[in-house]
């Protein structure tokens, strides 16, 4: 399936996210971040990429800074 | 939980004990099935352990009622927290407002920030304890930043007027910060309601967590971008920086977290939001009444603090004359198996207050699982404690009043 990840500042802004996510029925998983996005060692979210727009306003919702929303293919 | 019928733990003051049997289990359940380091890894267990940290987050955020879960920092206890919020905020050449009340949480880093260049005013407190808010209005200067108070007393658990102090702050535009290492979980609490910007508190306490825990809870109010941080390091976040991240809350919760203590936290509050914060408070006020009346009839003895149960948390200080608090707290552990906490209570300010500096006073702190045998026992045991100082002066008495505990 194709995906889509959510870049965050912090661990606890992938929680949030996720726990937000979840309040809409939009499931999510938190992996590390791609090395080919950032260099962040920390986790993303990521979602199916029929979710983005749900993941968009969520995000909005939270009032939460992202680094970006990037689509992802599997290697 | 195994209570110990040989043990009268008074001391909850200083840390709760026992606690809610579930509190053990989480932190079992985490160091067996969770284990690893939150959210450094991103690996199933790392993501467990940072959703657990999170979840504790959470609750920390519903039970004061805070703006958002990710203006909650954890730290290792209150006094950390308070270093934070005082270092992290105060200036050469600012000014704070502080009582009379305060621990050497708050009145040893503002010593030594004073030495620094920051003013402090120690506003003085009753005999009883209370502070009257107009003497902190009063008290401003233009180069006023912050009232910072105690939520009440460790020592005579008065209430201290958190929420007109903090009125005050919002009129002359300063920040109040709250020390509820006293309150948190034993008095209802609500930052907006309550006017405090600042919130530290501590896990081990009424809030039934481990040792190790506690944070402060930053309102709306605060700038987190003139909140200095303690310290700088490892966030498992924007690791090719080599500059300390300016969001919350990893821009204060450098290196590993205490996941484990969290986990422990998180199951104290769960069961604090199960049984009511005004439930709890119900009980020990209850149990507070008892024992202060029962210490008031006995000759001879002097119980410090308001009489007004509605005015304290259930935290008693007492003398009794001619005995020093030392050789009765002995005593008790000894003789009754009464487990309490004398002398100055880390907050010699406060002793001066109350007239009980330097030889301090013998402190009885109640919990949740304090039971109304216990008061019974207690005030048995200074009862018996007065007799035979009377009898016999200070000798130690051979009858015991009660089992002494094992050795086990």
């Amino acid at each position: 399936m194709e995906h889509a990840v959510i870049l965050v500042y912090s661990t606890s802004h992938a929680m949030r996210i996720e726990k937000l996510l979840a309040t809409r029925g939009t499931v999510c998983k938190l992996i590390p971040v791609p090395r080919h996005l950032s260099s962040d060692c920390g986790v993303c979210v990521r979602v199916s990429r029929a979710d983005i727009e749900t993941a968009r306003s969520v995000v909005a919702e939270s009032g939460i800074e992202i680094e970006g929303i990037h689509e992802i293919w599997p290697i | 939980m195994n209570r110990n019928p040989n043990l009268i733990y008074l001391d909850n003051a200083a840390t709760s004990w026992p606690k809610p049997p579930q509190v053990a289990a989480a932190m079992t359940r985490f160091l067996e099935e969770t284990g690893a380091n939150p959210g450094r890894s991103g690996h199933r267990l790392s993501v467990d352990a940072a959703r657990l940290v999170f979840e504790t987050r959470e609750q920390v955020a519903r039970l004061f009622n805070a703006p958002d879960p990710l203006r909650v920092t954890f730290a290792l206890n209150v006094t950390e927290a308070l270093n934070l919020a005082l270092h992290g905020l105060l200036r050469p050449g600012d000014h704070i407002i502080t009582s009379s009340m305060e621990h050497n949480s708050v009145m040893r880093p503002l010593r030594h920030l004073e030495k620094r260049g920051v003013a402090v005013t120690v506003v003085p407190c009753s005999p009883e304890g209370f502070l009257n808010p107009a003497n902190v209005e009063s008290a401003i200067r233009p180069n006023t930043t912050l009232i910072a108070l105690n939520h009440a007393s460790n020592v005579t658990g008065t209430l201290l007027p958190v929420r007109a102090a903090g009125e005050i702050a919002r009129r002359h535009n300063l920040l109040l910060l709250a020390d509820v290492a006293q309150t948190a979980g034993a008095y209802p609490l609500d930052m907006q309601v309550d006017n405090i910007d600042l919130l530290a508190f501590t896990g081990h306490k009424s809030l039934y967590g481990p040792t190790g825990t506690g944070g402060l809870v930053l309102g709306t109010r605060v700038d987190e971008s003139k909140l200095s941080a303690l310290k700088q390091g490892g966030t498992g976040t924007r690791s090719e920086r080599e500059e300390q991240p300016e969001f919350l809350p990893d821009k204060y919760e450098s290196g590993t977290p205490n996941a484990v203590g969290l986990a422990g936290l998180g199951a104290g509050l769960d069961w604090i939001m199960a049984r009511g914060v005004n439930s709890i408070r119900q009980h020990e006020m209850t149990l507070c009444r008892k024992l202060m009346g029962g210490l008031r009839e006995i000759s001879g003895v002097t119980v410090y603090g308001p009489r007004d149960a509605n005015l304290r948390t259930a935290v008693i200080s007492f003398n009794i004359a001619g005995l020093p608090p030392s050789e009765v707290g002995l005593r008790l552990d000894e003789d009754y198996g009464i487990l309490c906490r004398v002398g100055l209570h880390c907050a010699p300010a406060a002793h001066r207050t109350l007239g009980t500096f330097p030889a301090g006073t013998v402190r009885f702190g109640l919990g949740a699982f304090n039971i109304n045998r216990d008061i019974d026992a207690t005030l048995a045991a200074i009862q018996q404690l007065v007799t035979d100082h009377c009898s016999h002066g200070t000798r130690r008495h051979p009858r015991l009043l009660h089992q002494p505990r094992h050795a086990d």
